[in-house]
């Protein structure tokens, strides 16, 4: 269980990866933290001919605060985002979801653009970034363009971005003021794979009505799941135990789509669905109601 | 050998020059070019622990690592942690708890709590077993594990 031979280069800017990402296209494989990379080529469930190490590019592992959003750079490690304090003040939703992926060991390695560009749909990133409304810079030699989380996944392990393509980091808006979030998800053992989880996030009006809510589910479907309608219920109303209980019931019985295997049926992971939306809505609705920022 | 690469390191304190092939992994980089073999291969996918290293002080898989990547880096394995005569307090702790059974997840494990009783100098019992999460021993021990990491913050804690 070795991989197989593959070229290596590990270069020291990004105009050197985008090169070779010009020049070997979809023979080439970016290596950032390589703890979903490495796992599939050790069981050569992949072959790269072209291995393109960008552990060397100080540029991409940067963190920045820019007014009401933070840009944290493709190849900034788990653990760093889990440290950082400027990520717990603007993007607290990654502050808290940090710890929720996988074991310490794999979160000194991994990275936040290596799990997004990975696009597993039980990855966490995938869901928060979608449910924040995150946008992704990508470049290639032909120049660069930004894309909604929306509009990144576009399946099963698949973003939108070309062979020749690098994200080098992504912006997360900071929430409005008087905004909630919460990540809830079960596992069956801690930092395992994750059977069902939900990133929620609230905004309430002055009279603490809900003004805009956010439901994305991983491990539902080929990627991040969104629940618009169940999201649209809450909309202009108060939010009761009994609006918040059919919000849950209405996303995991209609709108979620998750398969069964040896872990879990598919009629246990909606009723998981169902019982986690409730309690991240509560969370979340409970955050928001003590958010002081104006 | 083509595209090979000449690496240069800190291993436990020594200095250490070869030539590597990009695809050999960090576990055998170790064990069969530098005849380490504390450091343990287990499953070659991230999952079982048993190859966890410090990396610049951070405990990583080695299993998940090309060698090329450690390119002027300072690693410690399991040797570099004590000798059989002057043991770490938590290898000293492992052995008066009878926290090894067949030894095998022993070197992960020890690496793994390293910088965690570092950064958690006095954990509980549900902080213990969540951060001996990512390793798994199949002689079913983890109760003795857990009495010795409790012994080892003990110790450490007062030395």
């Amino acid at each position: 269980m070795k991989p197989a031979p593959f070229k290596y280069f590990a270069p020291t800017s990004v105009a050197e990866v985008l090169e070779l990402l010009a020049e070997y296209g979809y023979d080439a494989k970016i290596l950032a933290g390589g703890q979903s990379l490495v796992p599939m080529m050790n069981f050569r469930l992949v072959q790269p001919e072209v291995i393109v190490d960008i552990n060397n590019i100080p540029e991409l592992a940067q963190i920045q605060p820019n007014g009401k959003s933070i840009r944290i750079g493709a190849m900034v490690r788990h653990r760093q985002a889990e440290k950082d304090p400027q990520i717990q003040e603007l993007a607290p939703l990654i502050h808290e979801t940090m710890p929720q992926i996988a074991t310490v060991q794999i979160r000194n390695r991994g990275t936040i653009g290596g799990s997004l560009s990975h696009a597993d749909s039980s990855a966490e990133l995938v869901v928060v970034s979608t449910a924040l409304k995150a946008e992704f810079k990508i470049r290639s030699q032909a120049g660069e363009r930004v894309v909604p989380a929306r509009d990144f996944f576009v399946g099963l392990l698949m973003t939108v971005m070309e062979p020749q393509e690098l994200l080098v980091e992504i912006s997360v808006p900071a929430l409005p003021a008087r905004s909630g979030w919460s990540l809830k998800e079960i596992a069956r053992r801690p930092h395992d794979f994750a059977l069902m989880g939900v990133a929620a996030v609230l905004t309430l009006d002055k009279k603490d009505r809900c003004q805009e809510a956010r439901l994305v589910y991983l491990s539902a479907g080929d990627g991040p799941v969104a629940a618009p309608e169940a999201a649209n219920m809450l909309q202009g109303e108060e939010l009761s135990a009994e609006l918040i209980a059919a919000a849950a019931q209405k996303a995991s019985s209609d709108e979620i789509d998750p398969g069964g295997d040896i872990h879990a049926t598919a009629e246990f992971r909606r009723h998981l669905a169902n019982v986690l939306t409730r309690r991240a809505l509560e969370e979340a609705y409970q955050r928001a109601r003590k958010d002081q920022r104006s | 050998m083509e595209n090979t690469f000449n690496i240069s390191l800190t291993v436990n304190g020594v200095a250490y020059q070869k030539e590597v092939d990009p695809r050999r992994l960090l576990s055998d980089f170790l064990r069969h070019d530098l005849g380490l073999t504390g450091t343990h291969v287990g499953c070659e996918h991230g999952v079982c622990g048993a190859c966890t290293i410090l990396l610049d002080g951070a405990a990583v898989r080695s299993c998940l690592i090309f060698a090329p990547q450690v390119h002027g880096r300072e690693i410690t394995t399991v040797e570099g942690l004590g000798t059989i005569d002057d043991l770490h307090p938590l290898q000293e702790a492992f052995r008066e708890a009878h926290a090894l059974q067949c030894g095998f997840c022993t070197p992960g494990i020890l690496t793994s709590l390293i910088p965690y009783l570092e950064e958690n100098p006095h954990p509980s019992e549900q902080e213990i077993r969540e951060a001996i999460s990512g390793n798994l021993c199949r002689c079913t021990g983890y109760q003795h594990i857990i009495d010795a990491v409790k012994i080892a913050a003990e110790n450490m804690g007062s030395s």
